[in-house]
C-alpha cells in the first residue's frame, strides 16, 4: 500500500503546524519522520491516520482518496506514544478489541479470535502476559502489546507515534532492533515519528526530516547524513562544528581571516560553515585552512578530544575537535585544521 | 562562638547528625500536643456529629419499635417515602445522562465558551436552594413566565410532582458532572482514539472504553447526587405547596410533624434519612478506595 500526501496545510489557530507538505511512501517501506518537537511530524501522522483533518490538501492510499473515510475505515494501525492501552481490559482483550468491534457479518468466531490473538502475542513474544492488565506491565511490554493490538486488524499501513519515546535508553535500543526485524517479517508499509536521529537513521529505510511544518529533506539515512540539503538538516543530524562566515567575491572569510576553502557553489553573504568533527584533519600550525591554539585535552575511548581556540573572529571561536589517540597534544600547542569535507549554507534571515 | 574539642569531628558528620536530629523533631510532635490535637478533634466530632445522630435514633424509638413501624406505615408517611424515591430516581437518572454528556463535552473537546460552561455547571452549588426553588415559581407560577400558557393547557407543574423533580434535578446537577470532569480530563482522549482507529463506532467506543474507565467515578457522583436528592429541603419546600399525602417529601414531612409536636413521628422519618446517610457514607468509602486503585476490580 502506498501513501501519497499532497499539499497538506494544517493550522491550529495562528500556528501553522503543516505548511504545504508533500510526501510519498512506497509499499513495504519503513519511513521515519524526524524533527524537533513542534515540527509537525505527529500532526502529519495523525492526519494520515484520520485522527486529525487537514485544512487543505489530499491524502491517498494506493491512489484512493483517504480523507473521505473515517479513521476506522482506513485500516490503519496506530501505535500511540503513551501506548493508550485500554486500562480496564486484560492484555488479551486489548489485542482482541479490534476483532470484537467488527460488524457482525464479518466478525470472526470466538475461536478464530482466540487463535489470532495468540498468534499476535507470540509475534511480540508476550503470550505469557495474556491475563495481565496494562498497569502490571513494563513500558517496553506495553509498547509491544500496543503494537500487537494495532496489528490485529491486519492494517494496510502501520503508523507509530514516537514509539520508543517514553522508554529508557537500553529498552529503546532493543526495541529498535526488534521493530526492524518485525518489519522485515510482516512487511507492512510503516511510518514512524521520532525526534531521535539515531533511532531514525538506524531503523528506517528512508528518513523525512521536518522543521517548522515543512519537509527539509527526504532521503536514505546515508543521504541525510552525508549530503544534508540545508543548514537545519546539517545541524540537526549528527554533530557539526558550525562557524559563522562571510562569502564575498568567491572567498570565505571567518572574522578578519580569509579561509582557503572553495566556495564556488555558495551564495554570497553571511553564511554558516558546517564541518563534521571527524572530517577535520589536524596538523602542525600553518597546515590547514583554520588555525588555533589548544586549550584543553581530554582523552577517553579510542580518541582524544580537544578544545581549540581559533585565531579568527574577534576574541576567537572555541571549537571541540577529535584527534587520534597517538597524536600528541597539550594545552598551548598551535595547530592547523584542514576540513576534508564541509558545507556552506547561506544564513537564513 | 568558640567550641573546644580535643578530637575535631569531621564536618560532614556534624551535618549528618544535625539532619538526623532535626528530622526526628519534624516528624513527631511532643505527646502532649499530639493528644491535645487528637482529643480536640474527637470531642468536636462527638458533640457535633455522633451525639445528634444517636439522638435521632433514640428519639425515633422512644415509644418502642411497634410505634416506630406504625408511624412509618402511616399513609402520609408512605406517600412521602414514595414521592422521595420517585423524585430521586428521576433526577438522578436525568443528572446521570446530563452529567456524562457535559463532562464528555468539557473533557474531550476544545470549544469556545468552555470555561463559561464549567462555571455554569457549578451554579447550583453557589446559589441558595431557596433561590433555586423561586426560579421555578417565577417560571411556572400563575403569574410566571410560562404560567398562563400552562394554565390554558391544563398542565400543573408548580405545587405538583413535576416542580419537585425539576427543583431537585437543578440543585443536584453538579454532582455527577463535577466528579467526572477531572477524571475524564486526566484520562485524556487517547484510548478513545485508539478504539476508533481500531474500527470501533462511537457507540462501541463509549460502552466499551469510556464508560468502563469512568464507572467508579460515575457511581460516586450518582451516590452523592442521590443523597442530596433525597435530602433536599430548601428548593423543594418553595415549589411543593406542602399538600399532605401528595407533594410532601420526607424532609418536608419531618418539618411538618415537628411543627405539630409529633416528635417521635418526626424523628422516625428522620431516622430513615439518617440511615440513608450512613449507608451512603459506607458505600462512598468503598468507592473511593476503588477509584484510588484505578484498576479493574479483581475478577482475575
Amino acid at each position: 500500500m502506498t501513501i501519497e500526501v499532497r499539499n497538506i496545510i494544517k493550522r491550529f489557530g495562528s500556528f501553522t503546524a503543516l505548511d504545504n507538505v508533500d510526501l510519498r511512501v512506497d509499499t513495504g517501506e519503513l519511513v521515519a519522520l524526524l524533527g524537533p518537537s513542534g515540527s509537525g511530524k505527529t500532526t502529519l501522522l495523525r492526519i494520515i491516520a484520520g485522527l486529525d483533518w487537514p485544512d487543505s490538501g489530499s491524502v491517498a492510499f494506493d491512489g484512493e482518496d483517504a480523507l473521505s473515510r473515517g479513521a476506522g475505515e482506513r485500516h490503519v494501525g496506530f501505535v500511540f506514544q503513551h501506548y493508550a492501552l485500554f486500562r480496564h481490559m486484560s492484555v488479551f482483550e486489548n489485542v482482541a478489541f479490534g476483532l470484537r468491534v467488527q460488524p457482525r457479518r464479518v466478525r470472526k468466531s470466538e475461536d478464530q479470535i482466540r487463535a489470532r490473538v495468540k498468534e499476535l502475542l507470540d509475534l511480540v513474544q508476550l503470550d505469557w502476559l495474556a491475563d495481565r492488565y496494562p498497569n502490571q506491565l513494563s513500558g517496553g511490554q506495553r509498547q509491544r502489546i500496543a503494537l500487537a493490538r494495532a496489528l490485529a486488524i491486519e492494517p494496510r499501513i502501520l503508523l507509530l507515534d514516537e514509539p520508543f519515546g517514553a522508554l529508557d535508553a537500553k529498552v529503546r535500543k532493543e526495541l529498535r532492533k526488534w521493530l526492524r526485524t518485525l518489519h522485515e517479517e510482516i512487511h507492512v508499509t510503516s511510518l514512524f515519528v521520532t525526534h531521535d536521529q539515531e533511532e531514525a537513521l538506524e531503523v528506517a529505510n528512508r528518513v523525512v526530516v521536518m522543521d517548522k511544518g515543512r519537509i527539509e529533506q527526504i532521503g536514505t539515512p546515508g543521504d541525510v547524513y552525508e549530503r544534508p540539503a540545508s543548514a537545519f538538516v546539517h545541524s540537526f543530524i549528527g554533530e557539526s562544528i558550525v562557524l559563522p562566515v562571510e562569502v564575498r567575491e568567491g572567498r570565505v572569510r571567518l572574522g578578519d581571516r580569509e579561509l582557503a576553502l572553495d566556495s564556488s557553489d555558495a551564495r554570497p553573504g553571511p553564511s554558516k560553515l558546517f564541518i563534521r568533527r571527524h572530517d577535520l584533519a589536524i596538523g602542525p600550525a600553518g597546515s590547514g585552512a583554520l588555525e588555533g591554539a589548544v586549550k584543553h585535552v581530554r582523552s577517553f575511548g579510542p580518541t582524544q578530544r580537544a578544545d581549540v581556540l581559533l585565531n579568527a573572529g574577534g576574541e576567537g571561536t572555541l571549537i571541540e575537535i577529535d584527534a587520534p589517540r597517538d597524536r600528541e597534544l597539550k594545552p598551548g600547542d598551535l595547530v592547523g585544521l584542514q576540513p576534508r569535507r564541509y558545507r556552506i549554507f547561506a544564513e537564513t534571515a | 562562638m568558640t567550641v573546644v574539642t580535643t578530637t575535631p569531628i569531621p564536618r560532614f558528620e556534624v551535618a549528618a547528625r544535625q539532619t538526623a536530629k532535626s528530622r526526628r523533631d519534624v516528624r513527631s510532635e511532643p505527646w502532649l500536643v499530639r493528644w491535645l490535637i487528637i482529643g480536640f478533634a474527637v470531642t468536636f466530632l462527638t458533640v457535633f456529629v455522633v451525639l445528634p445522630l444517636m439522638l435521632v435514633f433514640s428519639e425515633a424509638f422512644a415509644k418502642g419499635i411497634g410505634y416506630y413501624l406504625q408511624t412509618l406505615s402511616d399513609p402520609e408517611a408512605l406517600a412521602a417515602i414514595r414521592l422521595t424515591l420517585l423524585t430521586a430516581a428521576i433526577s438522578v437518572g436525568l443528572n446521570l445522562v446530563f452529567g456524562v454528556i457535559a463532562a464528555w463535552a468539557i473533557a474531550k473537546f476544545e470549544f469556545r465558551g468552555k470555561t463559561f460552561l464549567v462555571t455554569l455547571i457549578d451554579l447550583p452549588f453557589s446559589v441558595s436552594p431557596v433561590i433555586s426553588g423561586l426560579v421555578f415559581v417565577l417560571l411556572f407560577g400563575a403569574q410566571g413566565f410560562f404560567g398562563p400558557w400552562l394554565a390554558s393547557h391544563g398542565i400543573q407543574i408548580l405545587f405538583a410532582v413535576p416542580a419537585i423533580v425539576l427543583a431537585t434535578t437543578f440543585v443536584t446537577f453538579p454532582f455527577v458532572a463535577r466528579e467526572l470532569i477531572p477524571l475524564m480530563q486526566e484520562q485524556g482522549a487517547q484510548e478513545e482514539e485508539a478504539a476508533i482507529s481500531l474500527g470501533a463506532s462511537g457507540w462501541q467506543t463509549f460502552w466499551r472504553v469510556t464508560l468502563p474507565n469512568i464507572k467508579w467515578g460515575l457511581l460516586y457522583g450518582v451516590l452523592l447526587c442521590n443523597a442530596r436528592a433525597m435530602g433536599e429541603f430548601g428548593a423543594v419546600s418553595v415549589v411543593s405547596g406542602h399538600i399532605r399525602g401528595e407533594t410532601n417529601t420526607m424532609p418536608l414531612l419531618v418539618e411538618i410533624l415537628y411543627n405539630e409536636y409529633q416528635m417521635v413521628a418526626a424523628f422516625a422519618i428522620a431516622s430513615l434519612l439518617a440511615f440513608l446517610a450512613l449507608v451512603t457514607l459506607v458505600v462512598k468509602t468503598i468507592l473511593e478506595s476503588q477509584i484510588k486503585e484505578g484498576r479493574p476490580p479483581s475478577d482475575d
